[in-house]
């Protein structure tokens, strides 16, 4: 008898998309790759925002190198959507241009206090040597 | 007869706008674009219930964040939204390197000052040079009575002119 685990599509072997969408996981199922049933919430996230549907069509128009990518990212995104309902991952950009912001004023001072230090000794090292100090006169008389 | 035209949603789903039509304060008919590719990349119905566990004042922005992303989905089917965050932390990243180098910079500066200022120094200074002058060495100054002072920059005194560059290298060193 031959192991049910040889058996291609078995009912065991269904990716987490099929298991969640209670379907017989077909032997190309385009899902089954990118959400293997040991991680059932990834799929999940990925189903809540975008749709099964819409998922596979996205994946399907995409070459097959390059799905495994698109599915990472959509799962991200999915993710992020999911932890904020109103600004997706879209928060994450107003964040991060925010913080490049930030970090360009901050640059930008310290940039300007180097060019002062710069002018400063540039101004020092241009200036005559400093005249001998008057000493004391000795008013000795013979 | 209302006459009301239905919101972008509803023509392109072909379906009556109702009133409480979810879609319709942010769909209007006149960017028809706008729902297209929001309903393209994540569906309608996800975008409807989207929407209705969010309160009134938070909507809004809902939409406007989903339609970026979908934007963002259809510009790069493969990395959406994320490839734009990627670029931007690498801006970061850039800009703090930057920023680091920046202020070792600014460290060094500040270093070279306090060297430069220190007291202590510049009061040797002082005092090497007044005793060069004292001593006939350097200047008009020279006072007539040292003229008389057995003195010869040839004497034991020679010493001190070659002496003193060292010396002050020494201090600075």
């Amino acid at each position: 008898m031959s192991s049910s685990n040889s058996v291609e599509g078995s009912y065991s072997k269904r990716c987490a998309a099929c298991k969640h969408l209670r379907r017989r996981c077909a032997e190309d199922c385009v899902l089954a790759p990118y959400f293997p049933a040991t991680h059932p919430e990834r799929f999940e996230c990925v189903h809540k925002i975008f749709g099964a549907g819409n998922v596979a069509r996205m994946l399907k128009t995409l070459p097959v190198q390059e799905r495994a990518q698109a599915a990472d990212s959509l799962s991200a995104e999915a993710y992020w959507r999911v932890r904020d309902p109103v600004y997706g991952s879209t928060g994450i950009v107003i964040q991060t241009n925010q913080e490049i912001s930030a970090t360009q004023c901050e640059l930008a001072k310290i940039r300007a206090q180097i060019s002062m230090y710069e002018a400063r000794r540039a101004t020092e090292q241009q200036l005559p040597p400093p005249p001998p100090p008057q000493v004391v006169m000795l008013n000795l008389v013979d | 007869m209302g006459g009301n035209t239905p919101c972008a949603s509803c023509k392109l789903l072909r379906r009556r706008c109702a009133k409480e039509c979810i879609f319709a304060p942010y769909f209007p008919p006149e960017d028809p674009h706008k729902f297209a590719i929001v309903h393209k990349v994540f569906g309608a119905s996800n975008v409807s219930k989207m929407l209705q566990d969010l309160p009134v004042h938070q909507r809004a922005d809902a939409v406007s964040s989903l339609v970026y992303e979908a934007n963002a989905r259809m510009r790069d089917p493969v990395y959406g939204c994320v490839g734009a965050i990627s670029y931007l932390q690498h801006q970061v990243s850039q800009l703090q390197m930057q920023l680091a180098v920046a202020q070792a910079e600014i460290l060094c500066f500040q270093m070279q000052q306090q060297d430069s200022s220190s007291p202590s120094m510049a009061q040797k200074e002082v005092d090497e040079k007044s005793f060069l002058l004292q001593n006939g060495f350097g200047g008009n100054f020279v006072p007539h009575v040292l003229n008389n002072m057995n003195l010869c920059p040839s004497g034991n005194n020679v010493v001190f002119p070659q002496e003193q560059p060292l010396k002050r290298e020494s201090l600075w060193t």
